[in-house]
């Protein structure tokens, strides 16, 4: 009983492994990118130098100044005020992307796996047809159905990504159910559920935050370019893809402050999860 | 035999029709009533019941859904709420524009792609620096490369045109090359970082080194060893990504104020003209499973060992 109850709480083996590893330069430099941008989001409100709503007529489309670093837009906005606050809603829409599609693609695949037969069939059709939408016409749809903003968008984003999601977490459960510590905790009498969820899934965590982190960056682009064409979060608000869009004008006058300022913010988020996440899961492919 | 006829005609029409009633739904959900928009609010209601009859609107969702299925299958997409024409003649020269783009894209992606790749994957000095640039590559979406392209190429330098498709050939391509280049630098990297994985793998197997050892030729070595193995990833990729091209004008086309179906369906998705969104969705959805079903079928023909394994999802 004593040793059921201690094997019980060894749930991976690969633990002790995984405290050894060597520090990744690359990845704590992406990651620390990656929570400096989340710092912004949260902290917009106190760190922004203007309102990022306050109209200054007497400075229009200004270049870079020390009142403004990086100049006003064609309202005579502050530009840094307005990238800085437009953090919240650019990285709150990826954000909820990747939890609602990481969560569904995981039970997906591991129900998949555990449960096999019809059920599993089912799915994986589903999971084919969903392949077929590209994620922004899905998008698109869901704004036709249920009106621009942030939400339907969201909703139709995290159904598309889950089969990605699911197709990558689904192949690492199908090579762990194979190994010996899964019928060990068979023939301990561990219920499925608890072998399942405690068991397995702990052992393919690392690859779950890993898609969860390339989710991430993607959806962001998919999100900003459904603003940028007009059909996502709708002016005044701040958001990255809506301000390429609204300095389109300006640039081609040569104020390219805005545009170029907000598609920057885009560049670098995404380059910091991307490189995040492909190092994640180049270590959990490691790993197994 | 019969499992190969289910694999690539069985499956991909049921997933066509599938799609085509998540289109179908999705715009039927759409608020406001047609009918207000065409007749206006003053209009008795005897117009109102005549016209909901006309256009078939008085029947149930599934069976709309049908009859448009049956004459989208014929070709015949109805007509455009906003423009008063059958959307085929609305479609028709647009595509020819957005099959340019996509094109032009294409040719640029697999040559700048591919050799950016083979370089990566041959040059153990230069892979770090092909790595670093297809990293920062691929997180630029289309929008953000249009407007760098149009502030330095188009504002400041004043080499190409900003907006408009351009006449005669030679005018069309002159405008649509920022266009295709904006739609093209996040799949030139990653069809790069695809290649560049495949070759640099290929580079080290034990096949590749006793072509060396066997003092063959540089160049045979790289023709007949290495990039015939990698060939089946970076042609597997370029499909894909060339497929995924035709999403990406949705975007690339708005932002260069293209005449092409990308931006006539941003256009009908704000003007709620329901049968465009519904033959330009259709036409995305299709040429994508098209793609694909041709790539499954071309890997299988490439690839004997495949001819054994089951479906894509295992």
């Amino acid at each position: 009983m004593a040793l059921t109850a201690r094997l019980a709480r060894v749930p991976t083996p690969f633990h002790a492994e995984e405290r050894r590893a060597k520090a990744d330069v690359v990845a704590v430099v992406a990651g620390s990118v990656c929570l400096a941008l989340l710092a912004v989001a949260i902290l917009a409100p106190v760190i922004v130098p203007y309102q990022p709503d306050a109209i200054d007529v007497s400075a229009i489309n200004t270049g870079p100044s020390a009142a403004h670093l990086l100049g006003t837009d064609s309202l005579g906005r502050d530009v840094l005020s307005r990238v800085l606050y437009g953090a919240r809603l650019s990285l709150l829409g990826p954000a909820l992307v990747t939890l609602l599609s990481t969560a569904l693609g995981t039970t997906v695949a591991i129900a998949g796996t555990w449960i096999g037969g019809a059920f599993d069939r089912i799915t994986a059709r589903i999971m084919d047809m969903l392949f077929a939408f590209p994620g922004l016409l899905f998008a698109i749809l869901a704004v036709v159905a249920f009106g621009t903003g942030l939400v339907a968008p969201v909703i139709a984003l995290s159904i598309a990504y889950t089969p990605y999601i699911a197709r990558v977490i689904r192949a690492a459960a199908v090579r762990q159910r194979q190994l010996p510590y899964i019928e060990a905790c068979q023939l301990l009498g561990f219920s499925s559920w608890r072998t399942a969820t405690y068991h397995l899934l702990r052992n393919v965590r690392l690859l779950i935050v890993a898609q969860a982190t390339l989710a991430f960056g993607y959806s962001l682009l998919d999100l900003a370019g459904l603003s940028f064409i007009g059909l996502g979060v709708q002016p005044p608000a701040a958001e990255w893809g809506l301000m390429v869009s609204e300095g389109d004008s300006a640039l081609l006058n040569g104020f390219w402050y805005e545009s170029l300022a907000a598609g920057a913010a885009i560049v670098i988020t995404v380059v910091a999860f991307n490189v995040l996440g492909e190092r994640l899961t180049a270590r959990s492919q490691g790993r197994q | 035999m019969l499992r190969n006829a289910r694999r690539w005609i069985l499956t991909p029409v049921v997933t066509l029709v599938a799609a085509s009633f998540v289109l179908y739904t999705a715009v039927s959900l759409q608020p406001g009533n047609p009918l207000t928009l065409l007749l206006g609010t003053r209009a008795t209601p005897a117009q109102y019941r005549f016209l909901a009859h006309k256009l078939g609107l008085d029947r149930p969702m599934p069976v709309r859904y049908w009859h448009w299925l049956v004459a989208a299958v014929h070709g015949n997409f109805g007509d455009s709420l906003v423009y008063k024409q059958s959307v085929a003649s609305l479609i028709a020269p647009r595509i020819v524009t957005t099959l340019l783009l996509v094109g032009y894209a294409s040719v640029i992606i697999l040559v700048v792609g591919v050799t950016l790749g083979v370089v990566g994957g041959m040059s153990p000095r230069l892979a770090p620096i092909v790595a670093a640039l297809n990293g920062f590559g691929v997180a630029i979406p289309g929008f953000v490369a249009a407007e760098i392209l149009i502030a330095l190429f188009a504002v400041k330098l004043g080499w190409f045109p900003v907006l408009g498709t351009g006449q005669g050939l030679a005018g069309r391509l002159q405008h649509l090359t920022l266009p295709a280049f904006a739609l093209a630098i996040a799949s030139i990297a990653y069809v790069s970082q695809i290649t560049r994985a495949a070759v640099s793998a290929e580079e080290n197997s034990p096949h590749v080194e006793t072509a060396r050892g066997r003092g063959l030729q540089k160049a045979r070595v790289l023709r007949h060893h290495v990039l015939r193995n990698a060939a089946m990833p970076i042609m597997t990729v370029s499909a894909l990504t060339v497929a995924s091209l035709l999403a990406g004008t949705l975007v690339v086309e708005f932002a260069f104020g293209l005449g092409g179906i990308g931006s006539l369906l941003d256009q009908s998705v704000q003007d709620k003209d329901a049968n465009i969104v519904l033959a330009v969705g259709l036409i995305l959805v299709l040429v994508f499973v098209i793609t694909t079903t041709a790539l499954d079928f071309a890997q299988y023909l490439m690839d004997p060992r495949l001819r054994l394994k089951a479906a894509r999802w295992h």
